[in-house]
């Protein structure tokens, strides 16, 4: 119908030419953003998600480095392929917002999180909580005679799924860090 | 060479450095130190307002009108609450302000002290960016880099909060040219092989059609200037949003009008029909699209933008340029000329043809009347009886402004003044006193209706007290007009609070403001009065009573597409439930 050569919809406005932008499947995509460390940034990067309704699954942020006054704010979120390059678009046309990564679709990453899981309980269920936590190499950083508290990083898959075995073996608390991700290699 | 300063000196010493002439604002027990400061220069004009939603409206208006930043002042907790909608508007609307508030002392602060408010954290979701300051050193720096913020890129509204002990106390003061601002730099270079993409596309397109918006207006003059290069070189027509009016003049050959819901019938339909649709610094906004998914279903779409959120926000588009109007149409220019200047010179006849059949619709239409003044005749008049002056139009929000924006035809960028993103009821009367200090000889008329006009109508005072000579000319129909015509068309006639009732007497209430009142009855009349308007040195109120169930057409009723446009012969259709065109 058009003398134009092009096909519609070819010319993708990211770097990720291959990911279909017009797919209606939510995906989980793992952003590092590095930020300003000045008061409110936070609350301007959360205020950016919750005020134009985009998801949060976990989120960390730290100071990364201290004479430059940088903050690693990591966010896991969920959403279509075209919400996901607006939301990177959203987050790198802040002012104090300088690097935005969208570790997901930049390549291999790893991450990490760090959680804290108390457990009581005497006799044979305390025996199988600390058995499973060498399995999954949990280590004791607290204990009683009827408690333990295990520290255990991993992915948040794996801490899901010693949480889940510890349930019946008397669960308390547990604490979680929320994910802290690095793109691999150089 | 040190200079240590109190923190209020450094406001204004930092405001005189920025070649800030005038501030609008009202004082408060937080800003005393600055005001303390204002009293003792001359440097800077103090515009009194009388409400800080006036204060920031007129700071657009300003800005808007003059290409630089405006800045209003006020004071904490309800003065800094008071210009929330302000600077919403101007976040909408991508206007540079900048508005300073007072707070209570740092030690104050999270004690619900004396007109305390938190006001970083609220006005944090309706500023570009914001920033409290706790440390005198840091104020001046502090200030340079908010007005670095405000211009650069997608121009927005910030705001620095300054608490009175930060104001009282001394500390160096930091020159523009000493102050960091290289942390924020958008990119205002495009990519050149896209644009070169886009060029390609230039020549061979069959119906292409320029979409301009106000980021060609916020790029400033050169990119207006070059725009109208491009388009005329081309041949091709243009349409432009609300927000981009004057960037192409409308007494361009190729100039088709506005589009979108209120927008003409051959714009629409063009947009629809186009094949190459080249966006300038618009941002697919819904009153533009309609329904999205048949939204311009046939054409390859190119995007020029600033801001990168802006490309694939709500359509997708197949050649995305980041960067600014004026720089990539430059380049644009340039490749298409190196290229040898190409159009499709079989196809391009034959699109016009079209757009002239659309034209014939003659979209605009209504019936004229004898006895009653049609709004839409009144701006008809307005024009005829303004045009060729130094002019400059602010509009409240509404039917009214719809018409102004279809009937009154701009020529030039920066002279059309509207709240277009957030649709500000209230907005055009101190908008209008912006616009006039900025430039005391011209004239400056707000297009109003009587709803919105009340909404800040206090700023009368303010335009008295300045001696602003702005012309107040409020289509009075006694309704929310749009209001009125939703329900009309949408809500089965069914009129929720949709009139207005004990309105006041208008002349009587320009009596008591000081400054003159018109009324006008009658269509004969209506040309003597507007003369009597304009001849008077000093602000009018002029009400002009239009009919009052006129309804503003064309009209894409929301959700629908652009090819299902109303025009005013089929809204008894479409109330029965046709969809017509």
């Amino acid at each position: 119908m058009s003398a134009l050569n092009i096909k519609k919809g070819s010319t993708s406005h990211s770097a990720y030419d291959l990911r279909d932008s017009h797919s209606e499947v939510e995906e989980s995509h793992t952003l590092a953003v590095i930020v300003e460390n000045e008061p409110g940034v936070l609350a301007r990067v959360i205020g950016l998600f919750s005020g134009r309704g985009y998801n949060i699954d976990s989120l960390t942020v730290a100071e990364v480095d201290h004479t430059g006054h940088r903050s690693r704010i990591t966010v896991v979120t969920r959403g279509t392929p075209a919400v996901i390059d607006q939301i990177e678009a959203q987050l790198s046309r802040m002012v104090p917002v300088y690097e935005v990564h969208d570790l997901t679709a930049e390549g291999p990453s790893v991450q990490r999180e760090l959680a804290l899981i108390k457990v009581s309980g005497r006799g044979e269920p305390r025996i199988e909580a600390l058995r499973l936590a060498e399995i999954f190499r949990a280590s004791v950083v607290d204990s009683t005679l009827d408690s333990f508290v295990f520290e255990m990083t991993g992915t948040p898959a794996k801490i899901d799924a010693f949480a889940e075995l510890m349930r019946p073996l008397g669960l308390k608390e547990i604490a979680r860090t929320g994910v802290a991700a690095m793109s691999r290699g150089a | 060479m040190t200079r240590q300063m109190t923190g209020a000196r450094m406001v204004v010493q930092a405001l005189k450095d920025q070649g800030v002439e005038v501030v609008f604002g009202y004082p408060g027990g937080a800003v005393l130190p600055i005001y303390d400061e204002i009293f003792q220069q001359n440097d800077i004009r103090h515009v009194l307002v009388r409400h800080e939603q006036g204060a920031v409206h007129m700071a657009e208006g300003y800005a808007r009108s003059t290409g630089k930043v405006g800045v209003a002042l006020v004071t904490s907790g309800p003065g800094a609450t008071n210009a929330v909608t302000g600077l919403t508007d101007a976040l909408m609307d991508s206007i540079p302000i900048l508005v300073l508030t007072g707070q209570v002392p740092t030690f104050m602060i999270g004690t619900d002290g004396f007109q305390e408010a938190d006001t970083v954290g609220i006005t944090r979701p309706c500023t570009k960016m914001n920033w409290l300051v706790k440390d005198t050193a840091k104020l001046s720096e502090t200030i340079h880099q908010a007005f670095h913020v405000a211009r650069a890129g997608r121009p927005g509204p910030v705001l620095v909060d300054i608490p009175k002990d930060v104001q009282f106390a001394t500390a160096e003061y930091v020159r523009p040219e000493k102050t960091r601002t290289d942390h924020y730099m958008p990119r205002v270079k495009g990519d050149i092989d896209r644009i070169t993409r886009l060029v390609e596309l230039i020549e061979t397109a069959e119906r292409p059609i320029f979409y301009t918006g106000g980021g060609v207006i916020n790029s400033g003059r050169a990119a207006s200037q070059l725009l109208r290069e491009l388009v005329d070189a081309t041949g091709f027509p243009v349409t432009s949003t609300l927000m981009g009016l004057g960037a192409y003049p409308a007494s361009g050959k190729s100039w088709l009008g506005m589009l979108g819901m209120h927008g003409l019938y051959e714009a629409n339909l063009a947009m629809h029909g186009c094949d190459l649709m080249i966006n300038v610094g618009a941002r697919f906004d819904d009153r533009i699209t309609g329904r999205v998914k048949d939204f311009s279903p046939r054409s390859v779409k190119a995007h020029i933008d600033i801001d990168p959120s802006s490309i694939n926000k709500v359509i997708h588009v197949d050649v995305p340029i980041l960067g600014d109007v004026g720089h990539v149409l430059e380049d644009a220019l340039k490749i298409w000329k190196a290229r040898g200047r190409k159009v499709n010179r079989e196809a391009l006849p034959k699109w016009w043809a079209q757009i002239n059949e659309w034209r014939r619709m003659n979209s605009l239409a209504y019936a004229p009347s004898k006895a009653t003044i049609k709004p839409q005749y009144a701006l008809e008049r307005l024009e005829a009886l303004t045009r060729g002056r130094d002019r400059y139009i602010t509009t409240e929000v509404g039917q009214h402004q719809m018409w102004a924006a279809q009937f009154l035809h701009f020529d030039e960028p920066n002279r059309w003044m509207t709240s277009g993103g957030l649709g500000t009821m209230g907005y055009g009367l101190p908008a209008s006193i912006g616009v006039q200090v900025a430039h005391p000889d011209a004239l400056v008329i707000n297009v109003a209706g009587e709803a919105s006009w009340l909404m800040n109508m206090q700023e009368m005072g303010t335009a008295m007290q300045f001696r602003a000579p702005v012309k107040q000319f409020i289509l009075n129909n006694e309704r929310l007009g749009m209001v009125r015509q939703w329900q009309e068309l949408l809500h089965g006639e069914r009129y929720s609070s949709s009139w207005s009732e004990s309105l006041p007497d208008f002349v009587k209430l320009a009596e008591a403001f000081g400054c003159k009142g018109i009324q006008c009855t009658d269509p004969k009349t209506l040309d003597d009065a507007i003369l009597e308007m304009l001849a008077y040195d000093g602000p009018v109120i002029f009400d002009c009573r239009v009919e009052k169930h006129e309804n503003c057409f064309p009209m894409i009723p929301s959700g629908r597409p652009h090819n299902e446009m109303l025009l005013s012969a089929d809204a008894e259709a479409f109330k029965s439930g046709a969809v017509l065109v």
